[in-house]
């Protein structure tokens, strides 16, 4: 073949119609980037306004969250004890509950039945939240009520065991997701040292997974932390500093939506509370997730935890 | 060790079609063959293994100590305590240390050494890495080059005292230095125990093998003293084969 052939076909314009792609491409990616900007810059300005008025000094100290009332405290306790009242309640439910189902599925259940149980396990997260919210309210505090003396008809184990079980699925799927990728030669390898399948599963293949299921966790915390409607509808609107599981309480979401649908007029203090609320679960969430980055660094590297 | 009338499956394919052999106490036994020849399910069938993978299927009888391990009352846990295996591709446990990755036999049968670490240092002694690890016995087993995380599985298996040593290919994932040093520790393993080594390189089965058995198709077709099998091989496949014109 002569060698101008060669140059010729190199030389075939099809660069402006991949050059457009590209550009429609790059442009959905930076819309993302450009909407977390614009929802970081909303909320870091409404809070500076509320900042400007309330030291931050209060906002972390003061032990009463009181905006609405005549003697305002702004202290942001409450709200985040009640926010990891739930999420603690909500996890002590889904983690246990989680891992035991993602290792069985996984490990023990024959294939047909784990291929109609993880479906139906994963429709679970399908349920609008606010159903959950009146599963909470209407039917688990009554029920818990006969067993837990004492328990209010608001109150945070109620909404928190609820969402234990909205992020049940989460935890689940991603954590048998995570054993499911642990090579079967580990498991050969314990099988033929004369381990159990539970040996085998406690031993090597959870250790193995365990980066996968801690960020299966850190992702159900971070939505039981963003979870609003449950405990809006079951867990009360009375900011309270307790660990007591059983007494209405407030949400930092919960404020949110309390005062978002209230008649709180725009740009007035109580108004802008809702952002530094906001911006404070904001932070909480981008700490978990700097968190689990640093952990699953820690495990790539090598070794157990 | 004996195996009788050793059939296999995988699903519907048959893998093995009555393997009967002696395996010889305190010797090498080399198997060799094609690939896809049955010899490492085999291998697999020696420790109830094969049974491990989903739709796989053993009939036969493997007796160890005069005792079948196919039997009734036989636990398939037990029987892998005292026939060790080691695999193709090193599996160290990359979670644990080194240490614990000797130890993780004992852990893993719920058992405790009252001396670990001279459990530790036996094994480590017996599999030739104790010189180059000893310092180190806290870093991630996956820390080790391959030829290091071949033995520390050589380690792991002979901490359990097993009465034999399965090997499936154990070299072919090394590099020519760290196979050398494998095979002289296959040589001197065999005073003490008995090994079975899976291999597609006839070179190395002259090397370290006692005896050697050459399958094919599933079935066995030559076995006997190694010299015998390389320098006058009684069929004309396993001359074939070892001459290179097949396989």
């Amino acid at each position: 073949m002569p060698s101008q052939n060669v140059a010729l076909s190199l030389h075939a314009p099809r660069a402006r119609s991949e050059r457009v792609i590209a550009r429609v491409l790059q442009a959905c990616g930076w819309l993302s980037v450009l909407t977390t900007a614009g929802i970081v810059a909303v909320l870091l300005f409404e809070a500076l306004g509320f900042f400007r008025e309330v030291s931050v000094i209060d906002f972390l100290t003061d032990t009463e969250w009181t905006p609405l009332f005549a003697d305002k405290h702004f202290g942001i306790w409450p709200l985040l004890s009640g926010t990891l009242l739930t999420t603690i309640i909500a996890i002590a439910v889904a983690l246990p509950l989680g891992l035991l189902a993602a290792i069985y599925l996984s490990e023990f259940a024959r294939p047909r039945v784990a291929g109609v149980l993880k479906p139906v396990l994963e429709m679970l997260a399908g349920v609008p939240t606010v159903v959950y919210g009146y599963f909470a309210l209407t039917l688990v505090t009554p029920a818990l009520q006969r067993f837990v003396p004492g328990l209010s008809g608001f109150n945070a184990l109620s909404p928190g065991i609820v969402m234990g079980i909205m992020i049940l699925p989460i935890i689940a799927s991603l954590s048998e997701d995570a054993i499911t990728a642990v090579p079967a030669s580990l498991r050969e390898g314990a099988y033929a040292l004369g381990g159990t399948k539970l040996g085998a599963v406690f031993r090597v293949v959870l250790p193995s997974a365990s980066s996968g299921i801690i960020a299966a966790v850190i992702l159900g915390v971070s939505r039981a932390i963003g979870e609003t409607m449950i405990v809006a509808i079951a867990a009360g609107q009375q900011p309270r500093l307790t660990a007591d599981p059983r007494v209405p309480l407030e949400t930092m979401t919960a404020y949110i939506v309390q005062v978002s649908l209230g008649d709180t007029p725009t740009g007035t203090l109580e108004y802008r509370t809702i952002f530094a609320v906001g911006l404070s679960l904001f932070v909480m969430t981008l700490l978990l997730n700097a968190v689990s980055h640093r952990m699953r660094a820690r495990i790539l590297k090598g070794g157990a935890l | 060790m004996r195996a009788e009338n050793i059939h296999a499956w995988f699903g519907p394919t048959h893998a093995l079609k009555g393997v009967t052999m002696s395996i010889v106490d305190r010797q090498v036994t080399a198997i060799i063959g094609p690939s896809g020849c049955g010899k490492s399910t085999f291998v697999r069938c020696l420790n109830r293994m094969h049974e491990v993978v989903p739709g796989a299927r053993v009939e036969g009888k493997v007796l160890l100590d005069g005792q079948n391990i196919y039997g009734t009352r036989i636990n398939p846990v037990r029987v892998r305590r005292h026939v060790g295996m080691v695999f193709q591709k090193p599996n160290p446990f990359p979670t644990m240390t080194i240490r614990e990755n000797v130890l993780a036999g004992l852990r893993l049968n719920g058992q405790s050494s009252s001396d670990p670490e001279h459990v530790v240092e036996t094994a480590l002694k017996q599999a030739a890495l104790w010189e180059e690890v000893k310092d180190t016995l806290g870093k991630s087993g996956s820390s080790l080059s391959g030829g290091q995380q071949q033995r520390l599985c050589i380690a792991r298996a002979l901490a359990l005292e097993p009465d034999v040593l399965l090997m499936d290919e154990p070299c072919s994932a090394l590099d020519p230095i760290a196979t050398a040093r494998i095979e002289e520790l296959v040589h001197e393993l065999s005073s003490k125990y008995t090994i079975v080594i899976v291999t597609h390189n006839m070179q190395q089965a002259a090397r370290v093998a006692d005896f050697t058995a050459f399958f094919y198709q599933g079935e066995i077709v030559e076995y006997g003293e190694t010299d015998v099998i390389f320098t006058r091989p009684q069929n004309q496949r396993t001359e074939d084969y070892i001459t290179g014109r097949f396989g």
